[in-house]
């Protein structure tokens, strides 16, 4: 059953338009992640959703009622925000109690509701203190606390780990999962970071200027993106891009330098020769003495692994690479590129070129416990 | 640019406390004349050390000036003029920065220019204001050919009229209109989220938030009351009843209440008297008053 549904959602500012039509499934209990660029439209999504912003055009409707004229209260979500947004003059218990207050509950049920809440955040023995006391985790934590005492039908987070250093920030995500596990709570998620994206979300969404550009699994969308757009922001790196002229008679893309890299003609086999762009992850080229000539770059170290940024032509090429590398800048190497893995994408549109065969496997879905029965 | 110079350094401190004396001196001759007796207080050169009348005169002066009630009357139209600004300025502060209405910032401005029209300025028609509330309304329903018979409601001597005038005010409507333009967006959407209405919200949120605020308005705004001297003089003609401390104080040297010539001890003490309850408002809230002007700690 679908709890959230958007129906060609539509935001504008003045004549600016911001947000151009967007449609969304969302089911009960399931995790989405809007992920994007700034300025890309997402956060105003989720506003709307929340109701602190108004609708242009289109429909949402939530729990199978349609919210457009809906107050944010009566919207039956709860929201954490980048900046936590709690009360200063209040202490975490009355940050967290605050919206039973309002709703008139009496003092004694509240301090016992805050306390049952408070208790799996880790935040019992703060709850006298002021905001301005805590660490950012914390504070992050009394922002998840106030949202989850209302039992709200959707959760919605706004880039909540961005004021996060690195390390708390994996740790809050961990948290965020295990707290959609327990409440099973319908949740959207923005952010800008995919690997967020990647380790939080049953489906990601992702937008670009106002419009969504995929709408799948984590390995779905990092398997077959659907536009260079996805292949270039999914990944670390994004997916190799290398424009040039393709050739169906023999299987391979001739780039702009007269190189030819192949791809499987089974997996693609009906292509219209002419200018395309080929993509490919670092993780599927290897340096070897066949493939690509290029030369040697510079090489980034990541500990297990290297990344070797190389030039082909006057096109750039990066590979993962385990082994130790003894290279100047300008040496020449040679990329040696997995064929099956080469995806293929209109070079006018960037979209990913229909007719393409055998679905990746779901292995990689399967293995992450995210499939649904 | 902060300079780490003893010779500056001891030059600045040298101005500082030669200002200080310069301000002080006043203050310690008013405290010297207050504790003479009437013949000590008349040699020349006056003494310059306190003597031992001091209590006796300010007793003196409380009764022949009549201070019980002069200073409850000053006491009530400061709190009052105070709280009503502080009520009238975060209100009319809320509406201008929360609300989205159509001429919202002409209304800001209209405020705002009020701060070069001073009661001093428009003293005449305020007072023919205050001495017939309603008759703006009468002329405006005139001016369109109704005759409505509103009532008359005279504000002269009488606590509103020493009160309500005073009210109406740009510095404070300014000062929390910046405020609040610190207070983040996210709070607001935070409140709204949590369901709370803009009342609430005001009441809960943006009160208690402003307390620093509050204190150094509060602060400026009662010794600006207490110290109206015009405005009373005005519009009270009955000074048994309704004359503030400051009314009173005109009287002292020389005058009909104390007498000629002029008894400056008892005339010392009462301006000690009067000028009492602004520096004990100034000591109590100036921590709070300069953390509102400054006001970072959020």
């Amino acid at each position: 059953m679908a709890e959230i549904v958007l129906r060609d959602v539509r935001k504008s500012y003045g004549k600016n338009e911001v947000v151009h039509g967007v449609n969304l499934d969302i089911a009960t209990g399931e995790f989405i992640v809007i992920l994007g660029p700034s300025g890309c439209g997402k956060s105003t999504l989720l506003r709307m959703v929340a109701g602190l912003e108004t609708i242009t055009a289109g429909e949402i409707e939530i729990g199978g009622k349609v919210v457009n004229q809906m107050e944010p209260r009566e919207r039956g979500c709860a929201m954490v925000f980048q900046n936590y947004a709690l009360y200063p003059h209040m202490t975490v218990a009355e940050n967290i109690g605050y919206s039973l207050k309002i709703a008139g509950v009496s003092k004694a049920k509240r301090r016992a509701r805050v306390e049952e809440v408070a208790g799996p955040l880790g935040l019992s023995e703060f709850l006298d203190r002021k905001p301005g006391q805590l660490s950012g985790g914390q504070r992050q934590r009394v922002a998840m606390g106030r949202a989850m005492i209302r039992e709200p039908r959707v959760f919605l987070y706004d880039e909540p780990l961005s004021n996060l250093d690195a390390r708390l920030r994996v740790a809050m995500r961990v948290e965020i999962r295990k707290l959609h596990q327990r409440l099973g709570t319908t949740t959207l998620f923005v952010t800008h970071d995919q690997v967020e994206a990647m380790t939080l979300a049953d489906r990601i969404v992702v937008m670009n200027k106002g419009v969504v550009e995929q709408v799948g699994a984590p390995s779905e969308i990092y398997n077959r993106p659907q536009s260079t757009y996805v292949a270039g922001f999914i990944g670390s790196p994004g997916l190799n891009m290398v424009s040039g002229t393709v050739d169906p008679a023999a299987g391979v893309v001739r780039l702009t330098d007269g190189q030819e890299l192949a791809y499987d003609r089974e997996r693609w086999p009906v292509v219209t020769p002419g200018p395309i762009t080929a993509g490919f992850r670092a993780e599927n080229v290897e340096l070897s003495n066949v493939g690509l000539k290029g030369s040697f770059d510079f090489a980034e170290e990541l500990g297990s692994a290297r990344l070797v940024h190389g030039t082909v032509g006057d096109q750039m090429v990066v590979a993962h690479v385990d082994g130790q590398l003894h290279f100047e800048p300008g040496d020449p190497i040679q990329f040696k590129i997995d064929p099956s893995e080469v995806h293929l994408f209109d070079a006018a549109s960037g979209r990913r070129l229909a007719g393409e065969r055998s679905p990746m496997p779901a292995r990689n879905e399967a293995a992450r416990g995210l499939v649904k029965a | 640019m902060v300079e780490r110079n003893p010779i500056l350094d001891t030059f600045t401190h040298a101005l500082l406390i030669i200002s200080l004396i310069a301000l002080l001196i006043p203050f310690w001759i008013v405290f010297v004349a207050a504790s003479h007796d009437f013949h000590t207080v008349n040699q020349v050169p006056m003494p310059l050390w306190p003597g031992s009348h001091f209590f006796e005169n300010i007793s003196t002066a409380w009764v022949q000036g009549n201070f019980s009630r002069v200073m409850l009357n000053s006491m009530i139209v400061a709190v009052g003029v105070t709280g009503g600004k502080i009520l009238i300025a975060s209100l009319s502060a809320f509406s201008i920065v929360y609300f989205n209405y159509r001429l919202r910032t002409l209304m800001f401005w209209l405020i705002f220019i009020t701060l070069m029209l001073p009661l001093e300025v428009r003293i005449v028609p305020t007072y023919a204001v205050a001495a017939d509330v309603l008759r703006p309304y009468r002329e405006i329903l005139n001016l369109f050919g109704l005759s409505i018979g509103l009532p008359e409601w005279n504000m002269l001597n009488s606590y509103s009229g020493l009160i309500l005038p005073l009210i109406a005010t740009a510095t404070g409507t300014f000062l929390y209109r910046q405020f609040f333009l610190t207070v983040p967006d996210e709070l607001t959407e935070a409140a709204k989220m949590d369901g709370s209405g803009p009342i609430r919200f005001f009441l809960e949120v943006l009160l208690p938030l402003s307390k620093t605020n509050m204190a150094a308005l509060a602060t400026i705004m009662f010794v600006w009351s207490w110290n109206q001297y015009l405005w009373p003089l005005l519009i009270i003609t009955d000074q048994a009843h309704y004359a503030t401390a400051t009314m009173q104080l005109q009287k002292v040297v020389p005058g009909p209440v104390f007498g000629d010539p002029p008894i400056w001890n008892i005339a010392m003490a009462s301006n000690l008297i009067v000028l009492t309850p602004p520096v004990l408002v100034t000591i109590l809230l100036q921590r709070w008053f300069v953390r509102g002007l400054i006001s970072t700690d959020k």
